[in-house]
């Protein structure tokens, strides 16, 4: 027996996941019919898979057809499960992985509640206007910025507020598309 | 073509158009306007079950043994949840299913009323898919796509779950339409030519090649069987198989290795290690069969022919994927096989098949008999020389009988053994032969049993004689839950916990009770005399056959061990051959 394998939780002993665990955003079409996002959900947590970010909304309101972005972190054997299981499903039109497939843009909105006074509160708006975080609430001990852009870009604004007076933030998850002319 | 009709009628009519001539329920409040319509018609019969998990089970058999989707009606709530094991079931050996539950009114939903659970959420994970039908024009689209769904692609059951309001409401049914095609769902069907090319090519060089087949070629039709017959002529190359693929090949075939996996025979799991080439068709690289991952047939190059794209390398990783119906690709390689070659390839692999005969020569299967106790794999070599020479469907229970059936008991039909293989249900095989005789009224049907086993559906003995079904359950009476027992012997330093049938029903009067016939045997010379008064009596048989309490089902591959590290049956000392790691694992 070899010392570096591990029970897999199954029967056997599985070989240690070649390559290292991945982020990749993923994108599917799918008919927009009651307990689809269940479908989905239910499917990652039935096999152990791990979701990053969810978002889902109907995008083509005649045909009923929704698109969800999907933000996961698996090793590339379990990736291609992932994406095999999704095709599985009945509803599920179309699976495309945009980060292999590269060149895609991913934006998340985020809604960032900051209080403070006196100097602290300036430097606020400074870093806010350095991220084009918008104010979109405001009281004199506060503000709720809503800033747009790359995961990355929000989780830097955010550890800036923090010392600054964070109070909460809500995010929307990563809605994601592929860069030149052809669709989905 | 449009008829105004009740939703509970849309659901008969459309059984009926799907060409549905047997059911197996239970009613109960949210399904009465469906047992209303069942009254009112004659062309689908009902059997009316004992329990909702009979009725999964019973849709199994039916379907497994004929090819045709096994159908299910029960009731909200209590009748939903019973279904799940045998939803699950299917789910898990690919078995095409419809069932149809009722639920309480669409108004009533999320209520909390009498009788509601969550039918489609407790079982989304249960079926291959699964509805919710809340508008009575959406109900003729829904029965006919479910059909669709269960029995296309890799075949599964699907749920659709009826309010009680739809059921009465009135709307237009529609005929089931051919041709059109479903939006997001169209499963692959013929493999890639290309690869199917390579595969031959592959074959054509290969020194050491085996077939590793599948339920696939048993869900794909009798064609699949027979190509799969022709293919094994054709290049001369040794064939396994799966639990769930049994029957496929003739066993009775010299190119017939015997099963292969945990319980397989030693020339199956050898080959299996030690093959260049692996030809697996309709086979899912289970755990059960791989045995330890990384030691698996390390010197082999793999075809994986499967028609669930999914399947393709979740376990192993494979050389040449080919997706598509079994039946169809075997059909490919068949016709470009004969473009290449009109010799099997019988010489050219002869040092092969020469080290398989060495393998065979071990004699793994053997056991040693004994003429006081009856051993089990001695009742099941005496019941199938008893039955051989008829039409005989198998079905079984979950455990060491199931291995010893699988071992002993030879087939060379497809559709003929009827097993839980995936989920390992015990209690599967009653219900499930009283299936197989609803769809083959004058077969042979003999549920191969445990004692353990048999008791968690054995109320559907009383299904079994008020429809004249003659179904025999012979019970391979051991007084232990024996597979537990043996993994406690294994693991467990024979401390055996709670794998003792206590309290056991005396299995003859219990028969009787239910208005079958009961025999016991415990004799090894009575024992081919009894086995034929199980045969004679027409009607409901349980055999209550008592064998020897502590025996062994070998060979046996232990957990986190390699093909080649199987437990023979001539092993002294099996308490110590696992070690701690195995000892972590089911």
């Amino acid at each position: 027996m070899k010392a570096n394998l591990q029970p897999s939780g199954s029967v056997y002993f599985a070989p240690p996941e070649s390559g290292a665990p991945e982020r990749h955003t993923l994108t599917v079409l799918v008919e927009n019919e009651p307990g689809i996002l269940a479908r989905i959900a239910g499917l990652f947590s039935a096999r152990g898979y791990n979701i990053d970010s969810l978002t889902v909304s109907e995008t083509e309101h005649d045909r009923h057809r929704s698109r969800i972005t999907i933000v996961t972190i698996a090793s590339p054997k379990v990736l291609q499960q992932i994406k095999l299981q999704l095709e599985r499903l009945v509803p599920v039109h179309r699976v495309h992985d945009l980060t292999e497939e590269g060149k895609s843009l991913e934006r998340e909105l985020a809604l960032v509640k900051v209080s403070g006074k006196g100097d602290a509160r300036i430097e606020t708006l400074r870093l806010a206007d350095a991220f084009r975080a918008q104010v979109v609430d405001a009281s004199t001990e506060s503000f709720v910025f809503e800033v747009t852009g790359k995961p990355a870009k929000i989780e830097q604004f955010i550890a800036l507020m923090a010392p600054l007076g964070l109070v909460e933030v809500v995010r929307t998850g990563v809605a994601a598309i592929s860069r030149g002319a052809e669709g989905m | 073509m449009a008829e105004q009709m009740t939703g509970a009628e849309m659901v008969i009519q459309a059984l009926q158009d799907q060409g549905v001539e047997h059911i197996f329920g239970y009613p109960g409040g949210a399904v009465l306007p469906m047992y209303d319509a069942i009254f009112q018609q004659d062309k689908i019969q009902h059997i009316l079950v004992r329990h909702e998990q009979g009725a999964t089970h019973m849709a199994e058999g039916y379907a497994r043994s004929t090819g045709k989707p096994g159908v299910v009606l029960v009731t909200s709530g209590p009748g939903a949840t019973n279904a799940v094991t045998g939803l699950t079931d299917a789910l898990m050996d690919s078995i095409p299913m419809v069932c149809i539950t009722g639920q309480v009114a669409t108004t009533l939903i999320g209520s909390d009323a009498f009788q509601e659970c969550d039918t489609v959420g407790i079982t989304r994970s249960c079926t291959k898919h699964n509805y919710l039908v809340k508008r009575v024009e959406d109900l003729p689209r829904v029965l006919h796509e479910a059909f669709m769904i269960a029995t296309t692609g890799r075949p599964g059951p699907v749920v659709i779950d009826i309010p009680k309001d739809v059921q009465f409401a009135l709307g237009t049914y529609a005929k089931p339409s051919f041709g059109g095609q479903h939006t997001s769902y169209n499963p692959a069907r013929e493999g890639d030519i290309e690869a199917i090319r390579a595969a031959v090519d592959m074959m054509l060089k290969a020194e050491r090649p085996v077939f590793y087949t599948g339920g696939g070629v048993i869900n794909s039709g009798p064609e699949a069987s027979e190509n799969l017959r022709e293919l094994a002529e054709l290049t001369g190359f040794p064939v396994t198989s799966t639990l769930m693929g049994l029957g496929a090949f003739p066993a009775s075939s010299g190119q017939w290795l015997g099963m292969l996996g945990m319980h397989g025979t030693y020339e199956a799991n050898m080959a299996m290690h030690d093959c260049d080439l692996m030809i697996c068709i309709g086979a899912r690289f289970d755990d059960r069969i791989t045995g330890r991952i990384d030691a698996f047939s390390p010197g082999s190059r793999k075809i994986h022919v499967d028609i669930d794209l999914a399947s393709i390398n979740k376990n192993i990783m494979v050389d040449l994927p080919i997706v598509g119906d079994s039946g169809l690709v075997m059909e490919e390689m068949i016709r470009i096989w004969r473009t290449r070659t009109n010799e099997p390839r019988t010489e050219a692999i002869r040092p092969w098949l020469a080290q398989i005969d060495k393998w065979r020569a071990v004699n793994s299967l053997a056991f040693t008999n004994s003429d006081t106790v009856i051993k089990p794999q001695f009742a099941i070599q005496r019941l199938y020389q008893a039955v051989r020479d008829r039409d005989v469907y198998i079905t079984t229970e979950v455990g060491q009988h199931q291995m010893w059936a699988a071992q002993h008991f030879h087939f060379d039909k497809p559709n003929r053994w009827m097993t839980s293989g995936g989920l390992g249900t015990m209690g599967y095989g009653l219900p499930a032969a009283v299936g197989v005789q609803v769809a083959h009224p004058d077969a042979l049907v003999i549920d191969i049993a445990g004692e353990a086993s048999v008791q968690m559906t054995m109320q559907e003995m009383s299904t079994a004689v008020q429809y004249n079904l003659p179904i025999k359950v012979f019970i391979l009476n051991n007084e232990y839950m024996g597979m537990v027992r043996q993994w406690q012997e294994l693991l467990h330093g024979g401390r055996y916990a709670h794998s003792y049938s206590e309290s056991l029903p005396d299995f003859v009067k219990l028969a009787e009770a239910f208005g079958g016939k009961g025999i016991r045997c415990s004799d090894p010379a009575a024992l081919d005399g009894a086995i034929q008064e199980m045969l004679d009596y027409d009607g409901p048989v349980l055999f209550d056959c008592r064998v020897s309490r502590e025996e062994n089902c070998f060979p046996m591959i232990p957990s986190g061990k390699a093909h080649n590290e199987m437990i023979l049956p001539d092993t002294a000392d099996i308490g110590n051959i696992i070690d701690e790691q195995g000892k972590m694992l089911v």
